[in-house]
């Protein structure tokens, strides 16, 4: 099988991240909960975890870094924990479920909301930023790439509206925590939130969010904290805050070691190896008759993926038809993206995801071009 | 033998942790335990010190700004 769906989970991943999480399935007892050396062991990997994503992320210390299972539940932490009924928020058409589905339920129970457009050709003009504000917005919330197109959204753009205006900024980091700069104090971005299983190498069940200095978000669950436990309420310092209930620290482990991959082998040579297999692709497909590929290729730099249909198919029939004939995994249909596919006009045939990881290779990525060129040939009759 | 020790009590248990790693790295004296319930009846933990560090290890927390609770003397 040739993995080309690693913009949704990437695989494999590096093998020390395997043998952290199974030696700490082995060893460790619950962390906070206790002083014997298993639960020590387990809260100094947690701490050293949260010290690794504070550097990466430009945090104001490791204890703004608050563990969740996926960037899904960070940022339902992160919305529903800073905005309210009488806020307005500013977001985009490039925007994952996982940030559209908090902002919709709030705007149910009275939010203003405004999305920044993005053209027939998914592209978003950060310059009518200015154009949505209301006096009583307080957020924009944005994702650092299109997880549709690739495209990477223009966060100086962001930032600087951000900044005019002392507005929040919640930061959805899931397609480029690890692989992109993220400089969270510089920027002024509120809370980053990510996931472990994606970009950063790790396993699946990790995830959280950076939160900014002074910035106070409401607890979202509460329960044990293994602290003040006769208290009636959630703590009140972070991370302790946003963390209710045991912590996933066998995946935690996992996902340390994924970080220590990734400090070792250096985000910018993952990035330029994976964004020169997704352009080399792109180059070898983009010409193919009936092949139609969605996002701006002219940016200077994009996340590794490459999304396409072929003529008016069901991209859940290509996707399957690579998958069985060909051997090579991608992602169909409409990529938890409703906003973007309407805007592109793929809203029923939704569109086939090729996205890239470290551990892809060159001949991976010829064998695909050769795959969509029999498929495009065959198309054509 | 039950002697004097220091507790240095914190509010969650990331501040204990980076309690302890700053005392790592500064060579101070101490190990995490469990907070005795003379201090705070419930769970958590702390950094339990022979009392002749006190003032070495009060000076750690102000300058590193550590999350500390509060700082004892208590006969263990």
């Amino acid at each position: 099988m040739i993995y080309l769906d690693n913009a949704a989970t990437t695989r494999p991943k590096p093998p020390e991240v395997a043998e952290a999480v199974v030696r700490a399935m082995d060893g460790f007892g619950n962390s906070g909960r206790g002083a014997h050396a298993g639960a020590l062991s387990a809260a100094r990997t947690v701490y050293s975890v949260r010290e690794k994503l504070c550097a990466l992320f430009h945090g104001p210390g490791p204890e703004h870094v608050a563990f969740t299972a996926n960037s899904t539940l960070a940022l339902n932490i992160a919305i529903s924990g800073l905005l309210g009924p009488e806020d307005h928020v500013i977001s985009t058409d490039w925007e994952h479920n996982s940030v559209l589905r908090p902002l919709y339920r709030l705007r149910e129970r009275g939010m203003g909301l405004s999305f920044l457009p993005a053209d027939r050709s998914g592209r978003l003009d950060c310059g009518a930023l200015e154009g949505l504000l209301r006096p009583n917005t307080r957020a924009v919330v944005c994702t650092h790439a299109s997880n549709l197109t690739g495209d990477l959204m223009d966060l100086p753009a962001v930032g600087t509206f951000v900044r005019r205006h002392g507005l929040l900024w919640i930061l959805d980091a899931s397609q480029t925590a690890g692989l992109f700069p993220i400089d969270m104090e510089r920027w002024g971005i509120s809370a980053v939130c990510f996931t472990g299983h994606k970009s950063l190498l790790g396993p699946h069940g990790t995830g959280g969010l950076c939160v900014g200095r002074g910035v106070e978000i409401r607890p979202f669950a509460v329960g044990g904290t293994g602290v003040q436990s006769y208290s009636e309420r959630q703590p009140e310092a972070y991370p302790t805050r946003l963390e209710a209930g045991t912590l996933n620290g066998h995946g935690l482990a996992g996902l340390g070691a994924a970080l220590d991959f990734l400090e070792r082998t250096g985000a910018d040579a993952v990035r330029v190896r994976e964004s020169a297999l997704a352009r080399r692709f792109y180059e070898g497909v983009r010409r193919l008759p009936g092949v139609r590929v969605y996002g701006d290729f002219a940016a200077p730099e994009r996340a590794p993926i490459v999304t396409l249909n072929l003529g008016d198919r069901d991209s859940g029939e290509v996707s399957d038809e690579l998958a069985e004939r060909f051997g090579i995994a991608t992602r169909p249909g409409a990529h938890c993206a409703p906003r973007l596919h309407r805007a592109l006009g793929t809203t029923d045939q939704g569109a086939v995801r090729f996205s890239w990881s470290y551990f892809n290779t060159e001949e991976e990525t010829d064998a695909a071009i050769r795959a969509v060129a029999c498929l495009a040939e065959e198309e054509r009759g | 033998m039950r002697e004097a020790r220091c507790l240095i009590t914190f509010r969650t248990t990331t501040g204990a942790m980076a309690m302890e790693a700053a005392c790592r790295e500064a060579g101070l004296p101490g190990r995490l335990i469990p907070v005795p319930r003379s201090i705070s009846a419930g769970c958590g933990l702390c950094w339990a010190a022979p009392v002749a560090a006190e003032r070495a290890l009060e000076e750690l927390v102000m300058a590193r700004r550590l999350d500390v609770d509060g700082i004892y003397e208590r006969i263990l």
